[in-house]
């Protein structure tokens, strides 16, 4: 009887720890929950409103009339520096991950593969900062401009497209390698036109995962591209940014301009989860049909 | 013993119809360039990291020179119209460690939960969904983070969380001041919540990578499954858990927008989880750019050199920790 109970009181204590565990995957996913919440119930009406997407953003004010659209100019200079941002470093990243990958042989493959996953965890704003000190140092007139904002989400924007270009080119099977050597093909064209071409999925998902955290990044912006209330000026001037709105408005203290920013906050939310979504999807599909080989 | 295999070469008594391609000149010299190019580009990944690190030691020189090594011990920042400081970076790491203390005590017992809870118990169709959502929590832009706390998080601290902690644990002292909401306590919480999706994430990777057989074991012998887990599983995960933990400890250290919105913007080494406080991080958000003059643009980048220094120190150990794990020569430490 005596060891019943024992037994019984050490299931107790299991199935405690297994609800206990359940409860902590709660909390942990509540702030998801508030935020998405939060983010419809005081941006959604902001959001659709017409022209919210397009127009200027409105002179701060703090009337209840004050009007609040938009964020064109914010949407505007986040796709430029963006794009920018990743007509660098998507060259830069699946070049470097080919040479990390394909000629791992060489202890220089490893250095770099390690020094990106090193820089993966160098603060974001380290990435603003180290870039300012070059810009104020050697070019003051365009320390605040589309090109240090570019250069400042590349430096991010890199390593992440490093690694995940690795994996997807480490999950290539080497018989696919060797088939194509054995043709006779040279190593570069076996490279590019077969293994990378057989990696695709996995670049795809993880330039679209690093343009998507680009997007997101206030703290590198603030002291590059600066913020600007007004449309696209040219690459030498100062941009706007949907983060930076963000930021700015938040601690504007004029009630419109917050609430453009929660319309702002809905819109970025939704297109950050939305493609999280799909390039999860993605991957799990390739995973799939590389697992079916 | 294998068959005897008929060499097909040796039975065709003409040459090959096929002609051996030959690596020619054209063939070497497309390798070569291309080696070349990817080398090249390979290189300036570690270019890149040696940019940063040569940018903010170049930047930080002014106050290196007037300040030396007490900069790292000086607790006083004192930015005037002078620009003559003193600076010293004591106030922000205190407050960088102080952050990422609470963030780690509230994140590391929820995250730990809810990756035993997606490893054991999890129903097999909720575990895909479940890990999902705990990921796109990791992907929620930190400044999104920042501006929730700002205007969901903090009127709530305000008006209840702290007040009760004051009315219940004040005599503690962690707690002494005004339940303002903007504090480091408040900063700590909202990073808690951007760090256990990279907590959870690793340590569910590591305890899906102990072996099947060794938590049958356990099972076999009676254990229950919470007792499967912890003298099965978390001991072969513990240095893959520990990586994890301090992979958080590095992304709450670095972090910049979740903070710079709550936690007061003060310069001074915080003396209670109410008071207002600075990390390195939010301190160069704030006053990178409404600096006194070029001193102080050089201090604030010498902290961050500081904040690069730190989070390098913790990042590698982490990956080191993780990687033991993950690349199968992990098992049971000690």
């Amino acid at each position: 009887m005596m060891s019943f109970d024992r037994h019984a009181r050490r299931k107790l204590f299991s199935h405690a720890i297994a609800v206990l565990s359940g409860l902590a995957v709660i909390a942990v996913l509540y702030p998801l929950v508030s935020i998405v919440y939060e983010a419809f119930a005081l941006g959604g009406g902001v959001l659709f409103q017409s022209g919210f997407l397009t127009s200027l953003p409105p002179q701060a004010c703090s009337a209840l009339s004050c009007k609040t659209v938009g964020i064109g100019p914010a949407i505007q200079g986040t796709l430029i520096v963006v794009g920018m941002a990743a007509g660098i470093s998507v060259p830069i990243g699946v070049l470097a991950a080919i040479f990390a990958s394909e000629y791992r042989a060489r202890g220089v493959g490893r250095v770099i593969s390690f020094t990106a996953d090193v820089l993966t965890g160098v603060p974001s704003i380290i990435c603003g900062a180290f870039v300012y000190g070059y810009f104020v140092l050697y070019n003051p007139t365009i320390a605040y401009s589309y090109y240090s904002g570019s250069l400042a989400l590349s430096a991010i924007m890199i390593p992440i497209i490093v690694r995940t270009t690795e994996e997807a080119l480490r999950v290539v099977p080497n018989s696919t390698r060797e088939a194509a050597l054995a043709l006779g093909i040279s190593k570069w064209k076996a490279t590019l036109r077969i293994v990378l071409v057989a990696a695709i999925p996995g670049v795809a998902t993880g330039v679209l995962l690093a343009v998507m955290r680009a997007a997101g990044e206030a703290a590198p912006l603030i002291f590059t591209l600066f913020g600007s209330q007004f449309w696209f000026n040219g690459f030498n001037q100062p941009g706007a940014a949907l983060p930076l709105v963000i930021y700015y408005y938040a601690l504007s203290g004029y009630p419109n301009l917050v609430k453009v920013a929660w319309g702002a906050v809905l819109f970025l939310l939704v297109l950050i989860l939305i493609v999280n979504v799909v390039s999860r999807l993605l991957i799990h599909r390739m995973r799939v049909r590389m697992g079916g080989v | 013993m294998d068959p005897p295999t008929p060499s097909p070469v040796s039975s065709v008594p003409a040459p090959l119809p096929v002609k051996i391609p030959r690596r020619s000149d054209h063939h070497r010299w497309g390798d070569r360039i291309f080696y070349g190019l990817v080398f090249a580009v390979g290189l300036s990944v570690i270019g890149l990291a040696l940019a940063i690190v040569v940018s903010l030691v170049y930047s930080s020189q002014q106050s290196f020179r007037v300040f030396g090594w007490s900069f790292l011990w000086g607790t006083v920042w004192n930015p005037t119209p002078t620009d003559t400081g003193p600076f010293g970076v004591v106030p922000f790491i205190a407050g960088t460690l102080v952050t990422s203390a609470i963030a780690l005590f509230i994140a590391i017992p929820l995250a730990l939960g809810a990756a035993i809870f997606l490893t054991t118990h999890c129903p097999r169709w909720l575990r895909g969904p479940a890990g999902t959502a705990i990921e796109l929590l990791a992907a929620v832009p930190s400044v999104i983070y920042g501006f929730w706390g700002l205007f969901i998080v903090h009127p709530y601290m305000a008006s209840t969380v702290e007040p009760g902690l004051k009315k219940y644990l004040g005599f503690t002292g962690l707690f002494n001041g005004t339940p303002i909401g903007i504090d480091v306590l408040t900063a700590g919480l909202i990073l808690a919540v951007m760090i256990v999706p990279t907590i959870c994430a690793v340590s569910r990777d590591t305890l899906l990578a102990v072996p099947q057989a060794q938590k049958e074991a356990a099972l076999s012998l009676g254990a229950t499954d919470w007792e499967t887990t912890r003298v099965a599983s978390i001991p072969y995960a513990r240095s893959g858990i520990i990586g994890g933990i301090i992979l958080g400890l590095g992304r709450a250290m670095g972090e910049t927008m979740a903070v710079v919105m709550v936690i007061g913007d003060t310069d001074k080494v915080p003396t209670s989880l109410f008071s207002q406080g600075q990390t390195i991080a939010s301190l160069i958000a704030n006053e990178l750019l409404s600096n006194q003059g070029p001193l102080q643009i050089s201090a604030i980048l010498e902290a961050g050199l500081v904040l690069l220094f730190i989070s390098l120190m913790v990042n590698v150990g982490a990956r080191l920790l993780v990687w033991r794990v993950l690349r199968g020569g992990g098992g049971i430490v000690e």
